[in-house]
């Protein structure tokens, strides 16, 4: 390495300046002198840019109910509704979810078929029981009077919740699709492309699911 | 291309994963599903101490909401490097920094969200004053 003017260059650098033979060096794709990056990572790519925009979107349901918390116009607040023992199940089915839609995905890289298929059946299976879990809770606070029109605080609880929940459902049956899909078309390319996408939306689920329960639940129950 | 070139482009390619991507050549199963488990460890590690903490009074209680998010961050991180496999490889630049973006965002959305409706409701009557001055 010399240092000259102030400026740094490394020999091996096939960027530094004054330096215009790049055919031979670097040849990882995405160094701009091995060809185009694969379609691997150009579609992980791009499906990250919507998952970005979807937490963005969701950023914005967090905000209205960080304003609006204390707005329960004489209802229950945060406080009076929660039951933590409900909330620490759901997570622990999120997350246990994820676990297993990451073992899906090391079966899919292995070409296993059968582990591929069961592993996608827990990830299935633990996201009902999150979704069961999250529509019991719905259903008792609206029998109670507590339902989204009673107050600005539970109109925003439900929106936020409920979008989450939403994502939970589509991804449950884009989760049944991959599974279909494998069954009939195989290992192609394509199909793990599609399930790179699918096990990206699914992690990004419970990234989001992370922030909804410290903020919603355990900061609206504690404070 | 001489073969130590050859050597040292493929040792790059490993390193060199998008996010989900289960890294196209070179990896095991076994270091994949030590990537899980470490994951879910820390994880589960986090979520149980974001749980217990307001229970216990390790905390200073005023400080407890910071501390809750501290490790909410802090589990998202995880997440994102082990479940979403999150690196600072080449082929993870444009992702890492679409992810700076992303954040930028939310936290302008949201940070930019409670900062003035904060002053909007300190410089207003409460509302039932404002309902008296109304009859």
């Amino acid at each position: 390495m010399t240092i000259a003017d102030g400026t740094i260059s490394h020999p091996d650098d096939p960027y530094r300046l004054g330096h215009h033979d790049h055919a031979h060096g670097h040849h990882a794709p995405g160094h701009g002198d091995g060809g185009p990056a694969s379609k691997r990572i150009i579609v992980g790519y791009g499906f990250w840019i919507f998952l970005l925009s979807d937490i963005v979107m969701f950023s914005a349901f967090f905000a209205t109910y960080a304003v609006l918390k204390d707005a329960t116009a004489g209802g229950p607040g945060p406080r009076d509704i929660f039951d933590l023992t409900n909330v620490g199940i759901e997570t622990a089915c999120l997350l246990a979810s994820s676990f297993a839609c990451g073992l899906a995905s090391l079966a899919l890289e292995a070409r296993r078929a059968l582990w591929f298929q069961l592993a996608m059946a827990l990830t299935f299976a633990l996201g009902v029981a999150f979704l069961l879990l999250e529509l019991r809770e719905f259903a008792g606070l609206v029998a109670e009077g507590n339902g989204p029109q009673r107050s600005a605080f539970l109109t925003a609880f439900f929106s936020l919740v409920g979008c989450h929940g939403l994502h939970v459902t589509g991804g449950l049956l884009w989760l049944l699709t991959m599974m279909a899909q494998i069954f009939a078309k195989g290992f192609r390319a394509d199909m793990q492309r599609r399930f790179l996408c699918f096990a990206l939306f699914w992690h990004a689920l419970d990234i989001i699911w992370v922030g909804l329960f410290t903020v919603v639940y355990l900061l609206g129950a504690g404070t | 291309m001489t073969d130590t070139d050859a050597q040292n482009s493929d040792q790059e390619f490993d390193s060199d994963t998008a996010p989900g991507d289960e890294a196209p050549t070179g990896h095991t199963i076994a270091s994949g599903l030590r990537t899980y488990l470490i994951g879910l460890g820390l994880a589960v590690l986090l979520t149980v101490i974001s749980f217990a903490l307001p229970s216990t009074h390790l905390v200073w209680a005023p400080a407890v909401p910071t501390a809750l998010i501290v490790f909410a961050i802090a589990q998202m991180g995880v997440h994102l490097v082990f479940f979403l496999h999150l690196t600072t490889g080449p082929d993870n630049t444009n992702n890492a920094l679409a992810l700076a973006f992303g954040v930028l965002i939310v936290f302008l959305v949201i940070g930019g969200s409670v900062w003035i409706m904060n002053h909007l409701n300190h410089n207003m009557p409460p509302m039932n004053q404002v309902m008296a001055m109304q009859q």
